[in-house]
């Protein structure tokens, strides 16, 4: 039975003609360079780029590859979980990368510990004034207000002044930069206390990332907050003709962007035991590739966490992969750009396919 | 005087020193439908808009529901009662028949503040319910917007007002766009909202739509209204001489 009328008022509706998820064509995708990289794999270096090969292991799965996959792209994942509430939202964050360059190092100097091998750390910033070896909550919530005060800048700036998203966080990418460069004069901040060391270590990434990943996407279907993300991104005079507080609802938006950043910040400054005021260049435009590979709409409106977190283990899985077929890095980047450019094709023909099926 | 819903006196616009409406009064009893006709630039518009507070009044008084009303803006001309559909929808596209029904005020579970939990169950009983009731036809409420024809677009923005609006409901050129089936199914549920009681002002150019759905007819030229007039009083021609001027002063119900 094909034909079943399932449709309010009496008429037919064919469940068989429904759409899938964009999800699902996302996923798909990396399904299918997986395989690729199996297949390339298999026949010119005969190993496998997916499945255990080694008889001292005893695993179906090469467990460290697929650990890698994920680890690599954790952090910018944990970004791109915030940059991509705001592109559903309407608007573009530009300034992601450089919000974790300006927390790792503030985060970074209330981390550090008195003593390394037992002289005075040579790097402390506050070690005059004795807040050295403090408790692991202190950095976190330091990397929390410095992520929350960039992002209610950003969201004030576009809510109540009419800059262009795109302006006012450029304008945030470069001045959240300089604060990263000026606050310990371009010295990195080293010497962590272990238990603010302990937040990056092994997969603890991974697990921040996923958990995130999953509050976000639950906020995102069942409350309030995701409804209008989607409202507001898909026609934002009719989210305030319906009474939705636009401008509230934008400045929230970029303060949990930010505060998604500093929480990148921290795992990363955690994961690499130093803070420098280089860290995160770039970091904006991947999280961004990731959620335009995972099926988010530029224009705003579509989109989902799900979504992203499968673009980020593309991105995972290309650099394995290419590491895996031992080619040059540079390779990587040239073939990222030409999947986001075929991603973002891909989903316009799907959008044309379903618009003239409709 | 309780059963008029709506009822203005000498309401008045001015945009500079255009006089975009001039001393209109007009009423609407519980129940009843009324159309609003006029050439293009007549005031039609501008009136509605006073009437939902899009706009501010330059003179003139305003009573709904009973009291007089001076609404700050659109919102609260609606959370008093007064529901509109305007002539580009107020839709979001990329939502599906429920959360567009429900767009800015969702049943939530838990109130957590912009994290309430969504009562999603409810929200699609409410709208099923709500499109039967106007018999309003769509396939599939799982749907986007973006992928439904002009047709069903406009029946889901009616279907919306009508859920919501327990006092009134206007409509600014409702199937301007639309075609002839399309249209019908619009005219169906102004129909049901007739049965229903629920009154209605429809800004229309179709001279067979407003004589075929409503009770009166109020013309406005020239940002004045110039007649007021009982369907069974009147005929297309006469309408049309006085929107096209050919016939002038204020003709008022023999009331």
């Amino acid at each position: 039975m094909a034909q079943t009328t399932h449709g309010v008022g009496g008429l037919s509706y064919d469940a068989k003609r429904r759409t899938w998820p964009a999800e699902f064509n996302v996923f798909l995708a990396l399904i299918i360079l997986v395989g690729a990289f199996e297949l390339i794999g298999r026949v010119f270096l005969g190993d496998s780029f997916l499945f255990n090969t080694r008889a001292n292991v005893d695993t179906i799965f090469n467990e460290a590859r697929l650990q890698i996959i994920i680890l690599q792209v954790s952090i910018v994942g944990i970004i791109a979980i915030g940059v991509t509430q705001v592109i559903i939202s309407g608007g573009i964050d530009l300034s992601s990368g450089s919000i974790v360059g300006a927390t790792a190092m503030i985060a970074m100097s209330f981390a550090q510990v008195a003593t390394v091998n037992g002289n005075p750390n040579p790097k402390a910033i506050f070690i005059e004034q004795g807040w050295t070896d403090l408790p692991v909550i202190v950095p976190v919530l330091v990397a929390i207000g410095c992520g929350l005060l960039a992002g209610l800048i950003n969201g004030t700036l576009v809510a109540y002044t009419r800059i262009p998203p795109f302006i006012a966080t450029l304008g945030m990418m470069v001045t959240a930069r300089g604060v990263a460069k000026w606050w310990s004069k371009g010295q990195p901040i080293s010497f962590p206390t272990e238990s603010f060391a302990a937040i990056g270590k092994g997969l603890m990434p991974v697990i921040i990332f996923i958990s995130l990943a999953i509050l976000f996407q639950l906020i995102l279907s069942y409350t309030r907050y995701g409804k209008h993300c989607y409202a507001i991104g898909s026609n934002e005079d009719a989210a305030r003709m319906s009474g939705i507080n636009v401008k509230n609802h934008k400045i929230l938006v970029f303060v949990i962007a930010g505060i998604l950043a500093s929480l990148a910040a921290v795992v990363l400054s955690s994961k690499n035991l130093t803070a420098q005021a280089g860290m995160g260049v770039m970091y904006e435009l991947d999280a961004i590739a990731m959620a335009v590979i995972g099926g988010v709409s530029l224009s705003g409106g579509r989109g989902s966490i799900i979504g992203t977190v499968i673009g980020a283990l593309i991105f995972g899985v290309i650099i394995s992969g290419f590491t895996f077929l031992r080619l040059d890095a540079y390779y990587q980047e040239m073939v990222k750009g030409v999947i986001i450019i075929g991603a973002v094709v891909l989903d316009q023909w799907r959008q044309r396919l379903r618009a003239m099926r409709a | 005087m309780s059963d008029i819903v709506l009822k203005t006196e000498n309401l008045t616009k001015y945009y500079g020193g255009v006089h975009a409406l001039e001393g209109a009064n007009f009423e609407l009893r519980k129940g009843e439908h009324v159309a609003i006709m006029g050439d293009n630039g007549a005031g039609k518009s501008t009136f509605v808009r006073q009437i939902t507070a899009v706009e501010q009044r330059t003179s003139g008084k305003i009573w709904f529901d009973g009291k007089e009303v001076n609404f700050a803006g659109p919102i609260a001309a609606r959370e008093a009662g007064i529901e509109t559909v305007f002539q580009n929808l107020a839709l979001a596209d990329d939502l599906d028949v429920p959360s567009n029904l429900f767009l800015g005020r969702e049943k939530v579970l838990f109130n957590l503040g912009p994290f309430s939990i969504l009562d999603r169950k409810f929200m699609r009983k409410a709208t099923e319910a709500a499109l039967i009731r106007t018999a309003v036809k769509i396939p599939n409420l799982s749907n986007t917007i973006r992928h439904m024809s002009g047709g069903q677009r406009q029946c889901v923005a009616i279907a919306r007002t009508a859920t919501f609006a327990s006092k009134l409901i206007i409509m600014d050129e409702p199937t301007a766009a639309l075609g002839v089936q399309e249209t019908m199914q619009v005219e169906n549920i102004i129909r049901t909202l007739k049965a229903n009681g629920e009154p209605l002002i429809l800004i229309s150019h179709n001279m067979r739509q407003v004589f075929d759905l409503v009770d009166r007819i109020v013309v406005f030229r020239r940002g004045r209204i110039v007649a007021n007039l009982r369907k069974q009083d009147t005929d297309g021609n006469d309408i049309v001489s006085y929107i096209t001027g050919a016939k002038t002063g204020e003709a008022e119900l023999a009331a």
